[in-house]
């Protein structure tokens, strides 16, 4: 019995720790380790070649921007790579001034030769990057990308010595340093990529980011990485502002399984999960309601509409569609996360009004339905409502599909497909309906705006609209960023009436935190800077 | 014999070899691609990316690339969605699989055998009732059942079990036991059925005449014939249980294989799922093979095949 | 004195004897007759329950044998609508959508019976003949036969079913539409199977390979007995050799392995919808039901149990059922 044999030397310390009283959670935070759900295996390390929100929250620990997030205070800039920077008087131009400080992981201080490089790097069309658009405010960043520029010398970025960035834009930028926070625009290690690529600026699997050839500027530097187990973190002790530091590393578990991640942390594995799933958030909210956070998250929830198809080319058909759902009854009885009803696309924050443009209205709706010529029922169509089975998409589509059927009186078909078949079917334009939703990635409304351009690859609808197009154009041209806001409501006004995505409810991040872990605050893109988090034990 | 094990061996690569075809020519035919993603990407971007991994050219000319790079250089290739190559992905996560899959195997025959015996020697009462329908416990309780069953009853209740993760052998416990008490419950139903088949033969009555102890006609006479349709049953089993399995895994948090079956075929990755196929289509020939020789020497009768 | 010359036996064939066995093993006959009333309760009876797909989320989660009001706004010809209050009553509760659970369970009972049915009548077909043939035909036939179950075990067959999926279903919605519009078909039930049909085909496909490597080990061993050979030597056509003798003394793995497929054909449905394959919502299945409940055992366990209640029991009545038929189709106990 060789398997009796292998396991008795560790059942002996199992029985042993059972003796101990401590979790995995408790004898971490004695050690100062972080332990955090991270939903699933990132793709990358490196900034350049990545777009999730996990992989996010890894290089957020590793790297550093020019700017970094306030740790409790929505919009505010602190200083990251940069310690000051200043605009001209149309924000057209923006002067950073990077600490001389700021070093790498190896030693190696950060310059400016090394912003110049990454930009350059993500702009480089044989890259690949997915994700550079993030980049072309950038004056002549996109014609470099796209080739129309050669000379990189000619795209608005300068370098006038070793600690100055000059960066021209192609209009009025005034949220600029919110936009350097987000990962697109952080540096990478001239000096380590180079170094594994051949000299080649736009090799992609160099290995640069594998544990042993990282280096990274952020507060925390990479320790160990096992596929599917874990991504181990450790203070980087070059970090300049390492005195504020106050963890002495992160891991991050990849746990796919939402239901997984929170028995393990109420069986003591875990400080903070990435999500909670609806079915234990009403038994969360009951039995741990110190560790449960239910969180404000810039996010859009909606159904878009294929306005190609017949009948969804009718503004009156999406509307009766948009006025038929009941949001409240969905938030409380399906994703129970405390999610706001939206009555617009973008989420009502900072200055910014957003303008009441749907509601639930069961009486208009069947009346809007009646105009647009289906008095008989029987006569609408056989439409789909595409889903993919992610999450509670499979609850939300029969939440839809039921109160279609009860306030309109038509039955809409669900088409549940697997994720990538999805997400194929809803860029070919070959649904009518799909359930879908959007993550702001700054916190300005054009994250929420700019996709709805004709042919953007983010609108998968085929609606356009010129003077919806027109006007977010011209709000790069104002300088006021008071007036800018009322422009742009202005632009969401037009896409509010012509309803190309029936706008649901606003998101939540509901997750659990245990209450040792101090320095997280709510921010509304759920970004939280690591550095400012700790742990004190009881 | 050698002869015998020679030709399955060149008709294992022959096996191989189809396989590999069929599943790239089916992974084709898959609605979207490897770029298809939640944020659009730009066509420039799209572009260079097919381009970077020979995804633009024509699917016969990528399916002949890539056996000459697989048969010239032992190459896999290199995931797009992991941004690994696809032989370190599965080194990785090999062992994992190999261990759960051991001793998923484990309790199955440990349970399954000894109770399809007993349930077979004591046909028609209460211990056959009884020994059946907890067996049968392992196919109706699915593992996604199973394992947050034992997660919240065992694994929250008792500090040596933890509710997921793979550090320390004790990890190894429960999600054994989720994935292997389906296979038990298959090989005691098997192992009844077989083991009955053999006890109703009239040498058995002849040997109960002599007197001869029930033990004995169990062990020496019976069992190697009985368990004919149980080995013919673990031979691809086997071979599932260590190919990984991404319920368990997901459940329980095993960093193994299986997740990458999955996880492949919905971001369609075509290299790492056809190292994946490579993988599980080895093991099934291998195992094949030694199931059909184990058969052969259990009952002499099949040697004729060999 | 008796007049013995008028009594003979009747000669009975080899099915009617295994029938009268059967009817003599009481647990099977209980089984059997356990398995009609579950037919008859997911086909016939369920159309008395209310619509599974009824929403009411104001009722989530409400208690075994409660009832509850649904006031409806409904719609008259002359476009006005008046209020319709009906009463509902729930013997096992609702769900977390406040739909008649027993009404879910029970139309849920239609696919899993389905699926189990057609997907192992499909998979028990090929399986048994492809098994065997190979057996039977031995030598080179054989190895090709098995190398080509070889291959076919090691493709991803996930890949297939959403290739399957895809392919079909568009195909299969249209004959649906088509037979509902010119046939007179029932439009929902035709729908809902158009929807299922690929994902039986896909089940099928996938679990004949077993069993033809279960059926190919008895065939080649039982080819070398005495009586096989017999039936070899008087040049009996393989054909009938194969069907009227040896294939008979096959069934009894061949159907234990049969009652453990179909469960496993029902959760394996369950495990595909997981990935957004499997049956299309809003409708269920016996394997979704569990599996949707599995993730409220903490807070709502009736969700789970009731479910897994049917789902278990239908399995044990289907096991002692398939035992029954083993022993009754067991040849030697022809012999008393």
């Amino acid at each position: 019995m060789r398997v009796l044999r292998r396991l008795l030397p560790s059942l002996i310390p199992a029985l042993l720790l059972s003796c101990d009283d401590r979790t995995a959670a408790d004898r971490a935070v004695e050690d100062r380790i972080l332990i955090v759900g991270n939903s699933s295996e990132p793709k990358g390390l490196d900034c350049h070649l990545v777009t999730g929100v996990l992989e996010s929250n890894l290089i957020r620990a590793l790297f550093e921007g020019l700017c970094t997030e306030h740790q409790s205070l929505d919009g505010q800039a602190l200083p990251g790579a940069a310690e000051s920077w200043e605009a001209n008087e149309d924000f057209t131009v923006w002067t950073f001034k990077l600490g001389p400080d700021r070093k790498w992981s190896d030693g190696v201080p950060v310059t400016a030769e090394d912003f110049l490089f990454s930009y350059q790097r993500i702009l480089t069309k044989t890259l690949g990057s997915e994700y550079n658009e993030m980049l072309f405010y950038i004056r002549n960043a996109e014609e470099f990308y796209k080739g129309e520029i050669t000379d990189f010398s000619e795209v608005g970025i300068r370098a006038p010595d070793d600690y100055t960035l000059e960066i021209s834009l192609r209009g009025s930028i005034p949220f600029l340093p919110e936009i350097t926070k987000h990962y697109t625009w952080y540096p990478v290690p001239r000096h380590v990529v180079m170094k594994h690529s051949n000299g080649k600026i736009d090799a992609p699997f160099s290995g640069w980011t594998k544990p042993g050839n990282i280096v990274s500027n952020g507060p925390f530097a990479l320790k160990s990485w096992r596929i599917n187990d874990h991504i181990a973190v450790e203070k980087n002790p070059h970090y300049w502002d390492r005195d504020k530091v106050q963890l002495n590393g992160i891991r991050f578990l990849p746990v796919v399984n939402s239901y997984t991640e929170s028995r393990m942390f109420f069986d003591g594995l875990m400080h903070i999960t990435y999500i909670v799933p609806p079915e234990f958030i009403p038994y969360a909210r009951k039995n741990y309601p110190d560790q449960f956070r239910s969180e404000l998250y810039l996010g859009t929830k909606f159904v878009r509409c294929n306005v190609t198809r017949k009948p969804l080319d009718d503004i009156r058909v999406r509307k009766a569609l948009g006025m038929a759902i009941d949001r409240q009854s969905l938030i409380e009885n399906v994703t129970k996360g405390g999610q706001e009803p939206a009555y617009g696309m973008v989420p009502p924050f900072g200055n910014y009004k957003t303008g009441r443009a749907i509601g639930f209205d069961p009486v208009q709706a069947a009346r809007l339905l009646d105009e647009a010529g289906f008095q008989n029922r029987i006569d609408f169509p056989r439409i789909t409502l595409l889903t993919a089975d992610r999450d509670v998409s499979k609850a939300m589509a029969e939440a839809y599909q039921g109160m279609w059927k009860k306030h309109l009186g038509i039955h809409i078909e669900i088409a549940q497909k697997e994720w990538t078949s999805y997400l194929n079917a809803m860029t070919n334009l070959d649904y009518d309906l799909a359930d879908s939703g959007w993550i702001g990635d700054y916190l300005d409304p054009t994250t929420f705006l700019d996709m709805w351009i004709k042919d953007g690859g983010n609108n998968r609808t085929g609606w356009a609209n010129g003077e919806f197009e027109e006007i977010l154009k011209q709000s790069e041209h104002e300088r006021d960023p008071a007036r800018r806001l009322l422009v742009l409501q202005e632009a969401e006004k037009i896409l509010m009436e012509e309803l190309p995505a029936i706008t649901i409810y606003w998101y939540t991040t509901n997750y659990l935190i245990d209450p040792r872990v101090k320095g997280w605050n709510p921010l509304l893109l759920n970004n939280h800077p690591w550095k400012w988090v700790s742990l004190e034990p009881n | 014999m050698i002869g015998f094990i020679f030709r399955r061996v060149l008709q294992g690569l022959l096996v191989l070899f189809v396989l590999y075809t069929l599943s790239f020519f089916l992974i084709k035919a898959l609605p979207g691609d490897a770029f298809t993603t939640e944020k659009a990407m730009s066509p420039e971007a799209k572009e260079e990316q097919m381009k970077r991994f020979g995804l633009d050219k024509p699917w016969v000319i990528q399916y002949g690339l890539r056996l000459q790079r697989l048969l010239l250089q032992q190459d896999l290739g290199i995931s797009p969605k992991k941004n690994r190559k696809v032989s370190l992905i599965l080194q990785q996560s090999f062992p994992a699989s190999v261990v759960l899959g051991l001793n998923a195997f484990l309790v199955a025959c440990v349970i399954g055998i000894p109770l399809g015996i007993f349930s077979a020697v004591r046909k028609n009462t209460w211990v056959d009732y009884a020994s059946m329908g907890f067996a049968m416990i392992g196919i109706c309780v699915a593992a996604f059942i199973i394992g947050p069953l034992l997660q919240t009853q065992v694994a929250m209740r008792l500090p040596a079990f933890k509710v997921a993760g793979w550090d320390n052998p004790v990890d190894w416990i429960l999600p054994a036991i989720t994935l292997g008490l389906a296979p038990a419950a298959y090989l005691a139903r098997l192992t009844r059925g077989g083991m009955l088949e053999v006890l109703g033969q009239d040498f058995v009555r002849t040997a109960q005449a002599k007197g001869v102890p029930p033990l004995t006609i169990i062990t020496r006479h019976t069992l190697r014939g009985g368990l004919i349709p149980s080995v013919a049953y673990l031979g691809p089993a086997f071979a599932y249980l260590i190919s990984g399995s991404f319920v368990v895994e997901t459940i329980f948090q095993v960093p193994g294989m299986g997740r990458h079956f999955i996880d492949a075929t919905i971001d369609r990755d075509e290299d790492l799922l056809l190292g994946c196929v490579l993988y599980y289509g080895f093991l099934i020939v291998i195992l094949n093979l030694v199931s059909d020789i184990i058969q052969a020497s259990l009952n002499p009768r099949l040697r004729e095949s060999l | 004195m008796a007049d013995t010359s008028t009594v003979t036996e009747k000669g009975t064939s080899l099915w009617r004897d295994a029938w009268l066995r059967l009817r003599k093993n009481k647990v099977a006959v209980v089984s059997g007759v356990f398995l009609i009333v579950m037919f008859l309760l997911c086909f016939v009876a369920a159309w008395f329950t209310g619509d599974p797909n009824e929403q009411d989320l104001a009722n989530k989660f409400a208690a075994v044998g409660s009832s509850s009001e649904n006031i409806q706004q409904v719609r008259q010809d002359d476009g006005s609508s008046i209020k319709e209050t009906r009463t509902l009553l729930h013997l096992l509760g609702t769900d977390q959508m406040g739909r008649d659970l027993l009404s879910r369970i029970l139309f849920g009972g239609q696919v899993s019976l389905l699926v189990g049915l057609i997907a192992t009548s499909v998979a028990f077909v090929i399986g048994i003949s492809y098994g065997a043939i190979s057996g039977y035909a031995g030598g080179r036939a054989d190895a090709i036969m098995m190398r080509a179950v070889d291959t076919l075990y090691a493709i991803p067959f996930l890949v297939l079913v959403i290739l399957l999926q895809e392919v079909l279903s568009g195909s299969t919605s249209e004959v649906a539409t088509w037979l509902v519009k010119h046939w007179k078909f029932p439009d929902e039930t035709t729908h809902r199977l158009a929807n299922i049909l690929p994902l039986f085909l896909a089940i099928g496909a996938l679990g004949w390979l077993t069993l033809a490597r279960i059926t190919r080990s008895q065939i080649l061993s039982l080819k070398q007995q005495e009586f096989a050979q017999a039936a070899i030597s008087l040049g009996l056509s393989p054909s009938r050799i194969l069907f009227r003798h040896l294939i008979p003394n096959t069934l009894g793995p061949a159907i234990v392995y049969v009652t453990l497929t179909i469960p496993s054909f029902i959760m394996y449905e369950a495990t595909l919808s997981f990935l957004g394959l499997g049956i299309k919502a809003p409708d269920s299945s016996w394997g979704v039901l569990i599996k949707d409940g599995a993730n409220y055992m903490e807070t709502q366990p009736m969700l789970l149990i009731l479910p897994a209640l049917f789902f278990t029991t239908t399995l044990f009545a289907l096991n002692f059922l398939g035992d029954g038929l083993r022993d009754a189709l067991d040849p030697k106990a022809a012999k008393d």
